[in-house]
């Protein structure tokens, strides 16, 4: 039984910023639950690969160049994947960038990029994906944003902005869609043990710091994410529409 | 490839509240994802009932129907929940009531009832677990709360007072516990109809007022609220703790 209130079987997913981190394991996450997979991304060697560990799980997987910066890569990107699956039943908003400077001396094209690629690059993907959802009176988005978007730390400008951007922009679209039968949620992760953040990961005191600033101690594992992307994908989470979940090892309780 | 599932394979599980609508909900799904449970209620006859209905599709449960009156109780619920089980893996803490009454004529019986169920007890409850807990190793603890916790609603001074209390013992327990492998999340759920429920919208305006409320234009279920819980209590949310998750359809989000 609960298979079936966790089963994505039939069901069409895509991920931006999947070729690498946790978009990744988004990706692989759903495709384990039954999905078929877009994967999105700007690297073609990456779009490749991981499209092909994906159909040696045995759904129906390809890669498709998209970049979401950019209105038009946007559209071209989201009608070849239209032409390709038919559908689009879910969708995550996952690709991001960082830049960590001092407010003073933050530059303006960071700060442009950081804003453009986390917040409006989430937005444009949505108005792109969410009109055949609403056609068909069901569909799933979600926004990954960290919990940054609540708890912010020093040389986090853009990026904490852009998050706590992305959960507004959450709830205003949960609301808007909630009678056409879009659910829409974020996942704000804490630090996770991924590639992209070897460099924090490998400076002694910035590791200490999170571990200590964390109750529970540790970083997130990568396949930690797994169970809440499938959750607010599959049809156990029906009701739950607007949420931001924190799966961040209590780092936003205190 | 391993399929990420919603499942308390060798689990043990303690369920206050059973007799009610969400928790019994809780029970049919923990015990389908494979739980051996032991519940509590305050009526007999209906945890009979549910025993007798999990016994026929072939599971297996204790019970032990009493009045969560005192700190007392609530260790020898615990401990008879340790006899029959040897162990607790999961707590689920639904037991609760409300009383609606204007705020200027709650008496001090009625109020004193409220908090002492919905939150003296449950913090009881969790205590006696908690101390089991921490000898196993860790465990999991969902405390059933409400958006009476986040919102405010007419008529309900000392309910939302005391899952406002519920949400802040939860977060002051996830951080206290966390090093014990603990983890202590709440699911905040909207109006369910429920026998508990169903009283208050006989009254056509409060019903009104109630599914005007929630942006996806229904009640939650009972099942909803359980999908949710069965989440929180399994492995694949082992990084969250401290998590409030609301199942509202958006009331609380507008």
């Amino acid at each position: 039984m609960s298979l079936e209130i966790f089963d994505l079987t039939g069901k069409t997913a895509m991920i931006t910023g999947s070729t690498k981190g946790l978009g990744e394991v988004a990706a692989v996450a759903l495709a384990k639950a039954g999905a078929d997979i877009a994967v999105c991304g700007r690297n073609r060697e990456n779009l490749e690969q991981v499209s092909t560990s994906i159909k040696a799980l045995g759904r129906d997987s390809a890669g498709f160049y998209l970049d979401v910066t950019s209105k038009q890569s946007v559209q071209e990107g989201v009608e070849q994947i239209l032409k390709h699956f038919g559908k689009v039943d879910i969708l995550v908003n996952n690709a991001g960038v960082n830049h960590r400077v001092p407010v003073l001396e933050f530059p303006e094209e960071a700060w442009d990029l950081v804003i453009n690629t986390n917040l409006k690059g989430y937005f444009l993907v949505a108005q792109a994906v969410v009109p055949q959802m609403i056609e068909r009176g069901y569909g799933k988005v979600i926004n990954m944003s960290s919990i940054f978007g609540l708890t912010p730390l020093p040389d986090q400008l853009a990026y904490s902005s852009s998050k706590g951007g992305v959960n507004q922009l959450t709830r205003v679209m949960a609301l808007e869609w909630a009678k056409q039968g879009i659910r829409v949620n974020a996942v704000a992760p804490t630090y996770f043990e991924t590639e992209l953040v070897t460099q924090i990961r490998n400076d002694p005191e910035r590791f200490k710091f999170i571990n200590e600033r964390t109750p529970m101690g540790r970083w997130g594992q990568p396949t930690e994410i797994e169970g809440i992307v499938i959750f607010l994908a599959a049809p156990a989470s029906d009701f739950i529409t607007g949420q931001i979940i924190f799966i961040d090892g209590g780092w936003t309780v205190w | 490839m391993k399929r990420p599932e919603l499942s308390l394979e060798n689990k043990s599980a303690l369920i206050t509240g059973a007799s009610g609508g969400i928790g019994g909900a809780i029970a049919r799904n923990f015990a389908a994802a494979g739980a051996k449970l032991f519940l509590h209620g305050t009526s007999a006859e209906k945890l009979k009932s549910l025993m007798d209905e999990l016994k026929a599709e072939g599971f297996a449960s204790g019970a032990k129907a009493i009045e969560l009156n005192t700190p007392d109780d609530a260790r020898d619920l615990v401990d008879a929940a340790v006899r029959d089980l040897g162990k607790i893996d999961v707590l689920v803490n639904s037991a609760g009531i409300n009383r609606p009454q204007k705020s200027e004529d709650v008496t001090e019986a009625n109020w004193d009832d409220v908090l002492n169920i919905n939150l003296k007890m449950l913090f009881f409850v969790t205590q006696a677990a908690g101390k089991e807990m921490i000898k196993q190793g860790g465990g999991k603890i969902v405390h059933i709360s409400s958006q009476a916790g986040i919102v405010g609603l007419p008529l309900r001074a000392a309910y939302c007072s005391s899952k406002g209390g519920v949400n802040q013992l939860t977060r002051t327990l996830a951080l206290e516990w966390a090093r014990h492998n603990i983890n202590v999340n709440a699911v905040a759920p909207t109006f369910v109809r429920t026998p508990f429920t169903e009283k208050m919208f006989e009254d056509e305006d409060f019903k009104n007022y109630v599914i005007d409320s929630i942006p996806l234009g229904r009640m939650a279920t009972n099942d909803e609220v359980a999908y949710a819980t069965l989440f929180l209590a399994s492995d694949l949310a082992n990084i969250i703790t401290g998590h409030i998750l609301t199942v509202d359809g958006g009331w609380t989000i507008k």
